[in-house]
């Protein structure tokens, strides 16, 4: 059986209709997942309304508004910069903008998996008293992220005004890799939202774990300081990997046409992996909670 | 055509104390062989419904009975699509409504106006079904222009006069409430209970939960006796209403 709460147009009933009687088995619980992405596809006003009113909550009623939260990472990027930066003893017309499109994509892929594994523990409010579609809320993590990105991104641009040449149509391509970093971001979420539910002790583990990959992630220090075996490692670091993605292009730096093929299939393959976890557990997250 | 048909529905809640909440517990549990079986079979389970059959038609009004725990608001959840049951089927046919949390993701910093937007997408209408409404709303909560503030300025009463106009803006076929709502002060009860009888009445299926027998004498034709998660019987309010009582 499927619902969708509230007013649904006749031909939507109908379609739910001829599923409710689907026998109990695979066919049924795919077609009822796919339905249920439908269904979160069709109230995007409502995931973009949660995604503003989770940043507006952080910024309320202070006079700096949103400026508030860039410049806090305005500052520690600053501060990272020239300690960091006389540590490595590099040129800060490159370790600059590297620390500063580095550490904002950072904090972009660490919130969607850190608050992608709470996003139906934060939802249960919604969930246990409407019927809901269960993957608008990993898609709300990730637009929330994406929205702070956005904000953040203003230092970037103006530390590669202060210290690059200006930037090329090249820059463009860190677009296509951003829509590739939300997309793994949507299918984590939605992964990992469905096993913290059930393994309440799991947040934890992927924080310190998040932590770990920081450190071995080239975002304070530059990939090629790294020689021989941590080099080759560096290769199988899917962070790296979709780092580089979004910043080489914007700090002038060609990405391979195989960073962008194996991110493709990153992408596929954890998708349809998703889908399949989801198919199998998506009623159950109600219980869960 | 509405209907509401339940068949044979189990609802379950595992209960996961810490432990089965572990994921390091699992992960090492591997190792154990036998004991991950034996973890398993010791989780409690609560039977929440348990072999549900019931089936509702044009005209129906059902009134659900019962103590406590008996299940009615698990029951009503299962009939609007919050909880997909474990076993057995539902199907429902026609628009629901089910008015048991009003102000349910209602946003203190947003304005009135905002807020019939955001409900409206949580009733899962359209921006365009919801700005039809605005009207209607201005017209019923007489907020004036406190729509245009946040509702953290709203007193308690002038919220749930809003909330109560958003959720009953509605032409459902289906109506399930989880006890009567009734909203404000004296002078804008007696708006309400006006605005309720209508909604009542223009229902073709109505599935209410309540332990006022006066409740369910006025709006049910029906009655059902729920008893730790089991349809105990299901006949005409008075007769449902004395088992239920004689029982205590």
């Amino acid at each position: 059986m499927i619902f969708t709460g509230g007013l649904i147009e006749a031909v939507h009933r109908e379609a739910q209709l001829s599923d409710a009687w689907l026998p109990a088995g695979w066919d049924r619980d795919l077609r009822l997942a796919w339905r249920d992405l439908q269904g979160a596809a069709r109230r995007w006003p409502l995931v973009v309304h949660l995604s503003w009113h989770d940043i507006r909550q952080r910024y309320r009623r202070s006079t700096l508004g949103p400026i508030w939260l860039t410049i806090s990472v305005a500052v520690q990027i600053g501060a990272l910069g020239f300690v960091y930066g006389g540590l490595f003893k590099s040129d800060l017309s490159t370790y600059l903008p590297h620390l500063a499109a580095g550490m904002t994509i950072w904090m972009m892929i660490a919130g969607m998996i850190n608050e992608g594994c709470a996003c139906f523990i934060a939802a249960e409010a919604y969930l246990k008293q409407a019927p809901l579609p269960k993957s608008m809320f990993p898609a709300r993590i990730v637009l929330r992220c994406l929205i702070t990105y956005a904000h953040d991104f203003v230092i970037v641009l103006v530390v590669l005004l202060i210290y690059l040449p200006p930037l090329g149509l090249q820059a463009l391509l860190s677009i296509p890799g951003v829509a590739l970093v939300a997309l793994n971001g949507f299918w984590i979420g939605l992964l990992m939202g469905m096993l913290c539910t059930r393994f309440r002790d799991l947040p934890p583990i992927v924080a310190s774990a998040m932590q770990v990959a920081f450190f071995i992630t080239p975002v304070i220090w530059l990939p090629n300081a790294l020689t021989g075996h941590a080099a080759m490692l560096l290769n199988f670091n899917p962070f790296a990997l979709f780092m580089s993605l979004v910043r080489d292009p914007l700090v002038g730096v060609s990405v391979p046409l195989s960073t962008w093929l194996i991110a493709i299939a990153v992408t596929i393959g954890g998708s349809i992996g998703t889908f399949v976890m989801f198919a199998r557990f998506r009623a159950r997250i109600t219980y869960w909670l | 055509m509405t209907e509401i048909e339940l068949t044979d529905v189990d609802v379950h809640f595992p209960i996961y104390d810490a432990r089965a909440r572990s994921f390091k517990h699992h992960l090492l549990g591997f190792g154990g062989g036998g004991r991950i079986g034996a973890t398993a079979a010791h989780h409690v389970v609560v039977r929440a419904l348990n072999g549900i059959s019931l089936s509702l038609a044009h005209g129906d009004r059902l009134g659900l009975v019962g103590r406590n725990g008996a299940g009615k608001s698990t029951l009503l959840r299962v009939m609007s699509g919050i909880y997909e049951p474990g076993a057995g089927r539902v199907r429902v046919v026609g628009r629901v409504a089910a008015l048991t949390d009003l102000t349910m993701g209602m946003d203190m910093e947003g304005t009135g106006y905002e807020n019939i937007l955001i409900r409206g997408f949580m009733l899962g209408r359209t921006r365009r079904e919801s700005l039809d409404r605005v009207g209607e709303i201005e017209a019923f909560t007489e907020l004036g222009d406190y729509l245009n503030l946040p509702l953290r300025t709203y007193s308690q009463g002038m919220l749930l006069r809003l909330a109560f106009a958003i959720s009953t803006s509605i032409e459902p076929e289906i109506l399930i409430l989880d006890e009567m709502i009734g909203a404000g002060d004296t002078r804008f009860a007696d708006k309400a209970t006006a605005r309720l009888k209508r909604l009542t009445e223009a229902a073709r299926i109505i599935v209410i939960a309540s332990h006022s027998a006066d409740t369910l004498r006025r709006v049910c034709n029906k009655a059902a006796l729920l008893r730790e998660g089991r349809l105990v019987a299901i006949g005409p309010v008075d007769e449902i209403l004395g088992r239920y009582e004689k029982e205590g």
